[in-house]
């Protein structure tokens, strides 16, 4: 697996007893109340373009993009800012899904203390929450995005061919559960994912109405030529830890046989949108779903298939430990939703937390009772205190795969095997001096007459093999840009 | 596709992959009960007003 992973996280955000609660102000507040490693920045636009479009041509997204206000990179090489209504993450860029789920873990960590920290800072009797989930039960929905380096030399349409069915197939893995359904879906007590209800298309532009399957949004960050980056929207977003690598992992890994042309089918769904909120929808996970070639198969079916597919794959082209972690993770999450769904409450989110609202029912309560809600919403909270996930981590009901010392690391420290480590590094050593900064470059104030704009076009360079010794020996932004080659 | 490529496809030959997903399920049997004594953990720290919680939990705008 060799492709370069990341994700993005808006989060939930609302003050309780706020009588004037402003969710972009709301939101600005918790990002300023960050104090761990990292500095504020000016997000520069320039090398980006989100109206650009995978399939060539270009959309005019009439300019809302005005999101440098409330900007910071972290010292992990992530950066923290309000999109829109929503504190963000983003994740830095990660060499291995390991790695990824880690980063995106260590997103929750960063976004706790910024809530505590605001919640300093609001009137008495306020209260301020924040959820990693992806919908408020109303028919609002917000994103937790997955990014995927691959090549620009597979044609966009195999890419929406193969991957379609693999996305829809996956949610039993991905899905972080969800009360209800929205959107004007067929009535259901509990569902899968929290997104499913809505997508409205196979393949798109859009994110926020008629949402695809495939987005087809074409802003690579990285050499244009070489690269795209498949910005995935359908997934939850997920507090296990196991679930989060299984779901990245598996994607990469995908995306990785179909780069090296080794998927022999494409599995297509004949109704790809359908069958999105019907996998959602089903409990079961029993249903068949019609292929183009007139054959049928059950959403693990598919997966299986997949599986067996890119085991193989991984045993010829990409024999590494943590590939093979992952297909330990996947094909036991496949064996386990196979025989008996309930065994996989310890690693999936929509698993877990169908045994918690079950255990209320044990106890009498009704699926409409308005504590089930809550549970459906407060499992999602990041504060420690607050999160029923955490308590079920906390007893172990949850496995995990990283400790809470090495998550707290990594909100401060960058991964080393991806330009984020260089990101993370100059924010860290040189403050304010690096006063613009984007995914593929970083300003500095090099205290001559003009900025320093520093290029990383290539998202494998920049590492601490590569750098690492030059950011330590280099005293000054001047020394650092002199090693660099600049002057 | 012929009937035998409808079948379940089956386990990867990998024995490593075998052996550890053994170790996996039967560590999981052991640990996803939930108890009395979880559910009243649970209890404790759910916001009381659950309805009022949930009703005022609006979100517009993202992506």
């Amino acid at each position: 697996m060799a492709t370069v992973i990341g994700t993005e996280t808006e989060f939930g955000i609302t003050i309780r007893n706020s009588p004037d609660f402003n969710p972009a102000l709301a939101s600005g507040l918790v990002i300023n109340s960050y104090r761990g490693s990292g500095t504020r920045v000016q997000w520069s636009f320039e090398e980006e373009s989100p109206g650009r479009d995978l399939r060539g041509f270009g959309v005019d997204t009439s300019g809302d993009y005005d999101s440098g206000v409330v900007n910071f990179v972290l010292g992990n090489g992530a950066r923290l800012y309000v999109d829109h209504a929503h504190p963000e993450y983003s994740g830095p860029e990660c060499a291995d899904p390991l790695s990824a789920a880690l980063y995106d873990k260590a997103g929750e960590y960063v976004m706790a203390q910024a809530a505590a920290n605001a919640g300093l800072l609001v009137r008495t009797g306020e209260i301020v929450d924040i959820y990693k989930n992806n919908s408020d039960s109303k028919g609002n929905s917000y994103g937790a995005h997955e990014n995927y380096l691959v090549s620009r030399l597979i044609p966009f349409g195999q890419i929406v061919d193969y991957l379609t069915g693999f996305l829809v197939s996956r949610q039993p893995l991905t899905g972080a559960g969800k009360l209800g359904s929205e959107n004007d879906r067929p009535e259901v007590t509990y569902q899968i994912t929290q997104r499913a209800d809505f997508f409205e298309e196979r393949v798109g532009l859009e994110t926020t109405l008629k949402r695809p399957i495939i987005n087809t949004r074409d802003e690579p960050h990285g050499d244009a030529e070489k690269y795209r980056r498949l910005h995935v929207i359908i997934g939850d977003a997920t507090l296990s830890e196991v679930q989060t690598f299984v779901k990245l992992g598996s994607t990469a890994l995908f995306l990785a046989a179909l780069e090296d042309g080794f998927l022999p089918e494409a599995l297509e769904l004949e109704d790809p949108v359908g069958a999105c909120w019907n996998v959602s929808h089903d409990l079961e996970m029993m249903k068949t779903y019609r292929l183009v070639d007139g054959s049928s198969m059950t959403a693990l079916d598919m997966q299986n298939r997949y599986f067996d597919w890119l085991a193989k794959y991984a045993e010829q082209a990409t024999d590494s430990p943590v590939t093979t972690h992952l297909l330990v993770e996947w094909r036991s999450l496949l064996d386990d939703l196979e025989s008996d769904p309930a065994k996989t409450a310890d690693r999936l989110d929509w698993v877990a937390k169908k045994a918690l609202m079950e255990g209320y029912v044990g106890r009498g309560a009704a699926w409409d009772d308005p504590r089930m809600a809550l549970i459906n919403l407060q499992y999602h909270n990041v504060d420690p205190d607050k999160s029923l996930f955490r308590r079920l981590q906390n007893r172990g009901t949850i496995r995990r795969l990283f400790t809470d010392s090495q998550v707290m690391e990594a909100a401060s420290e960058p991964p080393s095997e991806t330009r984020a480590y260089f990101r993370g590094k100059c924010v860290t050593k040189y403050g304010d001096k690096v006063v613009a900064a984007n995914w593929d470059s970083l300003v500095f104030d090099s205290a001559e007459a003009n900025l320093k704009r520093v290029p990383m076009m290539e998202p494998l360079r920049g590492t601490k093999a590569l750098v690492g010794s030059l950011i330590d020996e280099s005293d000054s932004v001047q020394e650092l840009i002199q090693g660099l080659g600049g002057h | 596709m012929s009937e035998q490529e409808q079948q379940r496809p089956r386990r990867s030959s990998d024995e490593a992959i075998e052996t550890k997903v053994a170790e996996i399920d039967s560590s999981a049997r052991e640990s996803v009960e939930i108890t009395d004594d979880l559910l009243d953990e649970i209890d404790s720290v759910l916001e009381e007003n659950a309805e009022e919680m949930v009703k005022n939990y609006v979100q517009k705008g993202g992506e």
